[in-house]
């Protein structure tokens, strides 16, 4: 499967987007999409893991990237450990390279960190002989997150939905999904746009290949897709933004804003939602222009089509 | 329809340049016409006085809400329609404190029932904490012109950064006073031979300097729209110059007491003469008034700070800053046009055009269409200046006893007559 376009998947990692080639994503979003079908994620045949060792290294909290890793690696066959810091050494004071070297002598294959410092996943991988996962590094990468988002485009818009435009809406700053995405979709074609106030856009962002605005009304003019970011409550009292109120006021996405862009817009979140606050509820749930269940779903899958191609890359089946 | 009309005027527009006898034409509190037309409706014979636009005193500070015994927003009206001013711009360190959209509504509803307009400054920071950024957005939707962290400047770098940024959005006017809070706490006095042989506590020129380079890199680090609040030193003047020789939306204001005084006023532990910041030496006072001239400053302002007798009659050091400015600002103006150190045209436009476009405004210009605030003055008239008479709740006046040459006779503000 992940050899059918002839060009091999030959990755031990998967760290950043910035690491793939244009093949390689077409790849995954195509292993991606053979694992949405429900009948093929749980079929008992597709063991493409068995034998081998998932383990899930979470320094910061998360419950559903962890989670969508923990079904993909079990549907497949791996053995699934989650650790969690509040279990690990590491709060006895281990350093993440002695973690690494720890976990490495006991063989895991596939690593699936998530750390709070930009960086860290690459520095393990240095370290570790399997497969290391970055599952959201600091306000680096979240590759897998941007990976699945493409797929529910591709699921929704079809296989060529090069051409769309796309806005990227709030706290661009602090949010390793906004940078993933604007590689990635930019790679596939995408016209990407950041909205956002000044405060939340990174002064240079401009050179990023996209477009910045700092209002909704000119940014959101002619977008196909509008994906909304977290905004962390503590940034909305008078550090980065003023108050809530101001917040939802300018940048929050309601019906009136939605308005803006292309009739039929869709809308996406990678959650969790700050309901009110970036995205009006009416919007959130209404299923003819909201994406963000689908993305949930898509997530499984799109981790399952990693790990297979992961899996078989350490193989050597190409 | 209402029509006034001004005879045999000197008629001076510092945007354009317009300087020459005529007549001007009101007409439902706008300027209908300039030149050799022929008057109609009520007429004022200004006799070869001069006519210019009304003065926009961009800081002013009041008492309401909360100290309303230092003045309140009529009886600041009052004291500006007497001394030629038509706009101002109410400062926002009140009790409580302007930085909320409510708040800015408030001080416009007291504005509609008084005889010149009122603009609203909201605060930076809320209750001018210095570190929380207020709902610049909003306030500026509900119609606050600028935004200004009172006498307190903005001490941490990363919030006035982020300030300059955020406003940035909404196009908003950030002022900061240039002082840096180290060097300058405590002080009292300009840091001199002068202050030190008094035995009074000084902050260096270089507090303010340092400040000033500060906020111009951060401004230009953000693309914000800078003003300066009120710079006293030469310093003070070359820092701004430098900033402006780069591409920085900055602008300056000076306030008239440092274009009319110097530390020498503080003799004798004068506290009316006691200013935020503080009066400097005599070169210093020289280098501003060349600033005004050469455009480097772009803004006068009256920095009106009415203070009760309590607060001033105490020990220099204890005593509270500030003057009352309105009454004085346009007489104390014409006073150094008339001894020569101050160029009309550059003095008038600082206190009318460089405002309005700062703030926007459509006042500040003599011009078909503008609205119909003029003030006509006698740039010639010596009179002296007895705090006693002057109109504001509280009379703390450096300029007490002193002589001025050139005085507000008429004061028109949309159309009416507010002050002859």
């Amino acid at each position: 499967m992940a050899s059918s376009y002839g060009y091999p998947f030959q990755a031990q990692h998967c760290l950043a987007i910035s690491q793939f080639s244009r093949p390689d994503i077409d790849t995954l979003l195509a292993l991606g999409e053979h694992y949405l079908d429900l009948n093929v994620q749980k079929s008992q045949d597709q063991k493409i893991l068995t034998g081998k060792t998932l383990v899930n290294l979470f320094f910061e909290n998360s419950t559903r990237t962890q989670k969508s890793f923990e079904i993909a690696g079990r549907r497949l066959g791996a053995d699934v450990i989650n650790m969690s810091v509040a279990q690990s050494s590491v709060k006895k004071g281990e350093t993440l390279l002695d973690t690494a070297t720890t976990l490495n002598a006991m063989n895991p294959d596939i690593l699936v960190v998530r750390h709070g410092s930009s960086g860290a996943p690459a520095l393990l991988a240095q370290k570790v002989s399997g497969s290391v996962i970055n599952a959201g590094d600091g306000m680096h990468e979240h590759p897998t997150q941007a990976l699945l988002d493409a797929l529910t485009l591709r699921r929704h818009f079809g296989a060529d939905f090069g051409g769309l435009r796309i806005a990227i809406c709030g706290d661009i700053t602090h949010s390793r999904v906004a940078r993933s995405n604007v590689q990635l979709l930019n790679m596939l074609g995408c016209d990407v746009r950041l909205i956002g106030p000044p405060t939340l856009i990174p002064s240079d962002a401009d050179r990023w290949g996209v477009d910045v605005f700092h209002d909704m009304e000119t940014g959101l003019k002619g977008c196909d897709v509008i994906m909304m970011l977290r905004l962390q409550l503590e940034r909305m009292s008078g550090s980065f933004v003023p108050s809530k109120r101001e917040y939802y006021h300018f940048y929050g996405l309601d019906r009136a804003k939605l308005a803006f862009a292309k009739p039929g817009a869709m809308v996406m979140h990678p959650g969790p939602m700050n309901r009110g606050v970036e995205i009006s509820s009416d919007v959130a749930d209404d299923p003819d222009v909201s994406l963000i269940t689908q993305q949930v779903e898509s997530g499984v899958a799109i981790r399952m089509g990693i790990l297979h191609a992961l899996s078989e890359a350490q193989d050597g089946i190409s | 329809m209402t029509m006034l009309s001004i005879t045999n005027a000197r008629v001076i527009d510092p945007e354009t340049g317009r300087d020459e006898i005529g007549n001007i034409l009101i007409e439902d509190g706008f300027i209908k016409a300039i030149g050799s037309i022929s008057p109609n409706g009520d007429t004022i014979n200004a006799d070869g006085k001069i006519a210019a636009p009304g003065i926009i005193d961009m800081r002013v500070s009041t008492g309401e809400p909360g100290t309303e015994n230092r003045e309140t927003i009529a009886s600041a009206s009052a004291a500006a329609a007497r001394g030629g001013v038509t706009s101002m711009v109410i400062m926002p360190d009140t009790n409580p404190v302007i930085d909320d959209m409510s708040l800015i509504d408030f001080i416009q509803g007291r504005g509609e029932n008084v005889d010149v307009n009122i603009y609203v400054a909201g605060a930076l920071t809320k209750g001018l904490d210095g570190s929380s950024m207020t709902e610049m957005g909003l306030m500026s939707e509900a119609g606050a012109v600028m935004f200004s962290n009172g006498s307190t400047p903005i001490s941490d770098s990363l919030i006035m950064r982020r300030l300059l940024s955020y406003g940035a959005r909404f196009n908003a006017l950030i002022t900061n006073r240039p002082k840096d809070p180290a060097l300058s706490a405590n002080a009292c006095a300009h840091e001199s031979d002068f202050s030190a042989r008094l035995g009074l506590s000084g902050q260096p020129s270089a507090a303010e300097r340092i400040m000033i380079d500060r906020d111009a890199a951060l401004a230009e680090l953000t693309g914000g729209r800078l003003l300066i609040d009120m710079i006293s030193s030469k310093d003070g003047v070359e820092a701004v110059a430098r900033a402006k020789s780069r591409d920085i939306e900055l602008a300056c204001s000076v306030s008239i007491n440092h274009l009319a005084l110097n530390e020498i006023d503080i003799g004798d532990y004068r506290t009316f003469a006691k200013l935020d910041p503080p009066l400097r030496e005599e070169l210093d006072r020289q280098a501003l008034l060349a600033a005004v001239n050469d455009g480097t400053i772009d803004v006068i302002v009256s920095a009106h700070d009415p203070r009760p007798a309590g607060q001033k009659r105490l020990p220099f050091s204890e005593a509270a800053s500030g003057a009352v400015g309105l009454e004085v600002l346009l007489a104390a103006g014409l006073s150094q046009v008339a001894d020569g150190k101050l160029d009309l045209m550059k003095f008038l436009a600082a206190v009318t055009i460089n405002p309005a476009t700062l703030l926007d405004l459509p006042s500040g210009r003599i011009a078909v269409g503008a609205p119909a605030d003029i003030v006509i003055f006698d740039p010639n008239t010596p009179w002296v200046c007895d705090a006693d008479d002057l109109l504001s709740n509280s009379h703390n006046t450096p300029f007490d006893g002193r002589r001025f040459t050139g005085r507000a006779v008429t004061t028109i503000c949309g159309g009416r007559i507010i002050s002859q």
